[in-house]
């Protein structure tokens, strides 16, 4: 899928990112998970029971992180495989990190320079609630909140310089 | 024709989303073989015999371009057709692996219907 806000470029401004971040991960839930994100009502956010992140490195450097719980975790494994999973399997932490992992290649496919001129690390999943993320990104964050089949997810990408 | 296929990938659930995949794209499986790198892949080659490889690029302990450059040396895999499914969908990821032998690519995110587009003419031997 394209756009025309696709030609924003890796060494242009950032300012124009968001909207290509927002298509970026719906396209992903649509296509993968046969899902519609929903604009969350007020300031919804996830308990973030399970965290993944991909490294990103070149032209572009920063982490995008997938924050959840674990009841839509295991709804986006369900969703993925067809088959009901529950909490706490191990296809859940996969499903998150696979999802993560489909946004940060799917985002960078958008950016003119970036499909090229970024790599991607292997995606890693944290899952529990007593720890906090601290990046050493000063550049730009951008972070965008869903519904996902009713359940808050946050979707971040912090830039470093 | 029911089909063996091989299919690459270190997220197991991916490997069970490309197998549904090729089932609506409307395969005959015959028998399905999964393995989490292109090391696991190369050990499976040696004793099985299998039509088609859908294969991911980063993986770890060995990666997909690797895993093809290497298929050569295995008689059991030579003309297998080999279809990259990965995130890594720039241009010169797909120059790379088209180069090293790669009869197709596939960008996650993926439908059925692009599952199907690609491999219906690499089956048919039009590739």
């Amino acid at each position: 899928m394209t756009s025309a806000h696709e030609s924003e470029s890796a060494s242009g401004s950032h300012e124009g990112w968001s909207p290509l971040f927002e298509l970026a991960v719906r396209e992903v839930f649509k296509l993968m998970l046969d899902s519609e994100l929903a604009a969350p009502a007020g300031d919804a956010h996830p308990s973030p029971a399970i965290t993944s992140m991909v490294g990103m490195a070149g032209q572009l450097n920063g982490v995008l992180s997938v924050q959840c719980d674990e009841k839509a975790a295991a709804m986006m494994a369900s969703k993925m495989l067809g088959v009901e999973v529950s909490k706490g399997s191990t296809d859940t932490s996969d499903a998150v990190g696979e999802v993560c992992n489909m946004i940060a290649g799917n985002f960078k496919n958008k950016i003119p320079g970036l499909g090229d001129g970024c790599l991607l690390s292997p995606p890693t999943v944290v899952t529990g609630k007593d720890y906090s993320l601290c990046s050493r990104g000063d550049g730009p964050a951008l972070e965008v909140k869903f519904l996902f089949e009713g359940t808050a997810i946050v979707i971040s990408l912090q830039v470093h310089s | 024709m029911p089909i063996r296929a091989l299919i690459v990938d270190d997220s197991s659930v991916m490997r069970k989303i490309v197998e549904r995949s090729l089932v609506q794209a409307g395969l005959e499986l015959a028998q399905v073989y999964q393995a989490g790198n292109g090391a696991e892949a190369l050990t499976l080659l040696r004793e099985n015999q299998v039509d088609l490889i859908l294969c991911d690029i980063n993986m770890p302990v060995m990666d997909g371009l690797e895993f093809i450059k290497q298929l050569s040396g295995i008689e059991k895999a030579k003309g297998v057709p080999v279809i990259m499914i990965t995130t890594e969908g720039s241009e010169s990821h797909v120059v790379q692996a088209l180069s090293c032998g790669a009869r197709g690519y596939i960008r996650k995110p993926f439908t059925p219907a692009q599952v199907k587009e690609q491999l219906l003419p690499v089956l048919a031997g039009k590739s």
